[in-house]
């Protein structure tokens, strides 16, 4: 029972731990004075890793999405004899939720996976120790501009997504179903507003891929270096990840809606 | 090297799509509807009672939308709710004898608030039109279906 305890103990304070550490290894990543010239050449690698190769997923998955919203919303919108509504349906849906979360979702599991198994297997195969001895600080030269990278795309990927999301209802709803296209921009527009809605989806998806692109780099830098560590840290960088947007989702709704 | 310069190019592209996509966004899907209405002046009315009306309901004349509500509040004296909107300033309203109702679109539609402009528009009158932190006297009352539907029932019973 005692012992039982004691390993309950344990595990709460290592949680916390591991909490602090987290903390403490954003702070060593934010706070630094990058040397951004010299370092250009590497997040530049890294935007063609992390963002370009995303796009193929981001753009079929928004393609699909735009497509099923559009479906399913034409259908129980007619039943109320509102199909031209869908517009509205369709963009605010998009440009609200799906588009910042789906894409977040979608980045953890191409982008982030790879970042922390990359990481954790220049740390296993101890490129990371030998950086070190060499005089050159692996935080800067690895970390840094993966976290950047990643800050940067996934923005751009949000934008995409929810650009081509609504052209993909826009497909189904007027080329498909026929609805007025006249209607189905006018009433998006007149819905929409750049500063609620189309800004509010920006300041998600910065946020999101704030919290992504730090579980990751952090699972892989801190993950046990063998190969059994290497797999755990990965599919922890997923499961986190996707918790903590849902989560921060919710947050970030529910100040949105209240109006900060 | 080759291989160095696809990685910038296709990395531009990227960037000029991200950059596309949010031309796409502020033109095509939110219409630039809140950038115009930022120019533009606040005027208030009060109501009795303003129904089902919220913030961000439009503000129309002769059915035409020229602005939005912005805010609500509940006067403290005669507890009537105070309503001010935001009109576009490239639409001048003549303001004698200009009257604000609320209306419904539809049977079961939304809120929104017509102005009904004055008939005055001489612009050598002192004050032609609607300008900033006017508050437009005559006003009428949000109709609500159900107070209908009970006189209905009341004169029916008589």
């Amino acid at each position: 029972m005692l012992d039982y305890l004691a390993r309950m103990g344990q595990n709460g304070l290592n949680t916390v731990q591991s909490i602090g550490q987290s903390g403490r290894f954003l702070f060593h990543v934010v706070c630094r004075n990058p040397d951004l010239p010299r370092l250009w050449p590497a997040i530049r690698a890294q935007l063609y890793f992390v963002g370009v190769l995303s796009c193929l997923i981001i753009v079929v998955s928004a393609l699909f999405i735009g497509m099923v919203v559009g479906l399913q919303g034409y259908n129980t919108l007619e039943k109320f004899g509102a199909g031209t509504q869908l517009g509205q349906l369709l963009a605010l849906s998009i440009v609200r939720e799906l588009g910042p979360v789906i894409s977040a979702l979608l980045f953890a599991g191409r982008a982030g996976s790879a970042l922390t198994a990359e990481i954790g297997l220049m740390k296993a195969t101890e490129q990371l120790a030998s950086m070190d001895m060499m005089g050159i600080d692996p935080m800067g030269r690895i970390i840094y501009p993966r976290f950047l990278a990643g800050l940067i795309s996934l923005p751009i990927l949000t934008l995409i997504f929810s650009a081509v999301a609504v052209y993909g209802g826009y497909f189904i709803g007027v080329q498909w179903l026929g609805i007025d296209a006249g209607s189905f921009w006018s009433n998006m527009q007149a819905a929409v507003s750049f500063r609620f809605d189309v800004l509010g989806g920006i300041i998600k998806s910065v946020v999101f891929a704030f919290v992504v692109i730090w579980i990751a780099v952090y699972q892989g830098f801190t993950c046990t270096p063998t190969a059994e560590g290497i797999s755990q840290a990965t599919t922890r960088t997923v499961v986190y990840s996707s918790l903590a947007v849902l989560g921060f989702d919710f947050l970030l709704t529910a100040m949105m809606i209240g109006g900060w | 090297m080759k291989k160095q310069r696809y990685i910038d190019i296709s990395v531009g592209v990227f960037m000029l799509l991200g950059m596309l996509a949010l031309l796409v966004m502020v033109m095509k899907v939110s219409g630039l509807s809140d950038l115009v209405s930022a120019k533009g002046y606040e005027i208030s009315a009060d109501f009795t009672d303003i129904g089902g009306l919220k913030v961000r309901a439009p503000v129309s004349v002769a059915g035409v939308r020229i602005g939005e509500v912005t805010r609500i509040e509940l006067q403290p004296g005669t507890l009537s709710a105070k309503v001010t909107m935001m009109l576009r300033k490239d639409k001048p309203i003549p303001f004698t004898d200009a009257s604000a109702r609320i209306l419904t679109e539809g049977l079961l539609g939304s809120n929104y608030i017509s102005i009904v402009p004055g008939f005055d528009d001489d612009e050598h009158h002192e004050h032609p039109y609607l300008r900033s932190g006017d508050v437009i006297a005559k006003t009428q009352e949000a109709i609500i279906l159900e107070n209908l539907i009970g006189q209905l029932l009341f004169n029916i019973k008589k």
